[in-house]
């Protein structure tokens, strides 16, 4: 007999980073399920709240410091605006692909139907507010919520 | 190979399980599609975004990202998805006698 795998229908995708590399694959991934018709939720935690903080989403940096990939001496992607030439850099390839700012992209992936919550104990931990976020943001949830709210998902950590 | 049975005949499709041959495709028998998609009727902003998508794919070679089908197209994201539950894209290319869409976006 064939072997039949079972096809993914859910995932829940937390984002942990604040950078703008760290904070793509996410959007990508999350977006891409939808386009699947596969279920996805967005967690975003720890520097990850970045992404959704409605001052800071349009000024995410590339890191050019501490990532090999990036095939920069340390010293030298430490140097004044290197960041911000990296990410102007990957800002126009991602528009060559049609890939959207943040901001877009948040909208697009929630009226695609995913959901998109921010960690309560790192809202904390920052002292942030409700308002605070982009309006795009169901809602500030515990872990545990998260949890539950990821029954019969799959759950990647970015 | 799988075929699809129209009214007509059957016809051939790829391993998508998308049309194999463009030339097949009419309005019918991207209602018979639909209605195997569970799609019962193809309604106005359905045939914008299945007409946006062959033009595309006509000049390009590829159908367009839902970005770029929502921008042009003037079917919003959610109207999008409700008018194609359950993957958009890849359903609105099949109804639309076209490839399985390749991009990421």
């Amino acid at each position: 007999m064939p072997e039949t795998k079972t096809p993914i229908e859910r995932v829940s995708i937390v984002v942990s980073k604040g950078s703008l590399e760290g904070v793509y694959p996410a959007l990508i991934m999350a977006n891409g399920a939808r386009m699947e018709g596969i279920e996805a939720t967005l967690f975003f935690t720890f520097f990850g709240l970045d992404a959704i903080i409605d001052k800071r989403l349009d000024h995410l940096k590339v890191a050019t410091v501490g990532n090999p990939a990036m095939h920069m001496p340390t010293l030298v992607g430490a140097l004044p605006g290197m960041s911000a030439f990296a990410t102007s850099m990957m800002k126009k390839e991602m528009e060559k692909l049609d890939i959207p700012p943040v901001r877009e992209f948040l909208t697009m992936v929630h009226d695609a139907g995913c959901e998109i919550f921010a960690c309560k104990a790192s809202v904390d931990m920052f002292h942030l507010k409700r308002g605070d976020f982009c309006p795009e943001v169901d809602e500030v949830i515990s872990v545990g919520q998260f949890y539950e709210k990821s029954a019969g998902a799959e759950i990647i950590f970015t | 190979m799988e075929t699809l049975t129209t009214s007509s005949q059957p016809l051939a499709l790829d391993n998508d399980g998308h049309l194999a041959r463009r030339a097949d495709w009419n309005e019918d028998v991207a209602r018979a599609i639909a209605a195997q998609e569970g799609i019962p009727e193809l309604t106005p902003p359905h045939w914008t975004v299945i007409r946006y998508m062959q033009k595309v794919f006509d000049q390009e070679g590829d159908a367009p990202s839902i970005r770029r089908l929502t921008k042009q197209s003037g079917v919003d994201t959610k109207t999008l998805y409700q008018l194609f539950p359950k993957g958009p894209a890849k359903k609105a290319a099949k109804i639309a006698g076209l490839p399985k869409p390749k991009g990421c976006i």
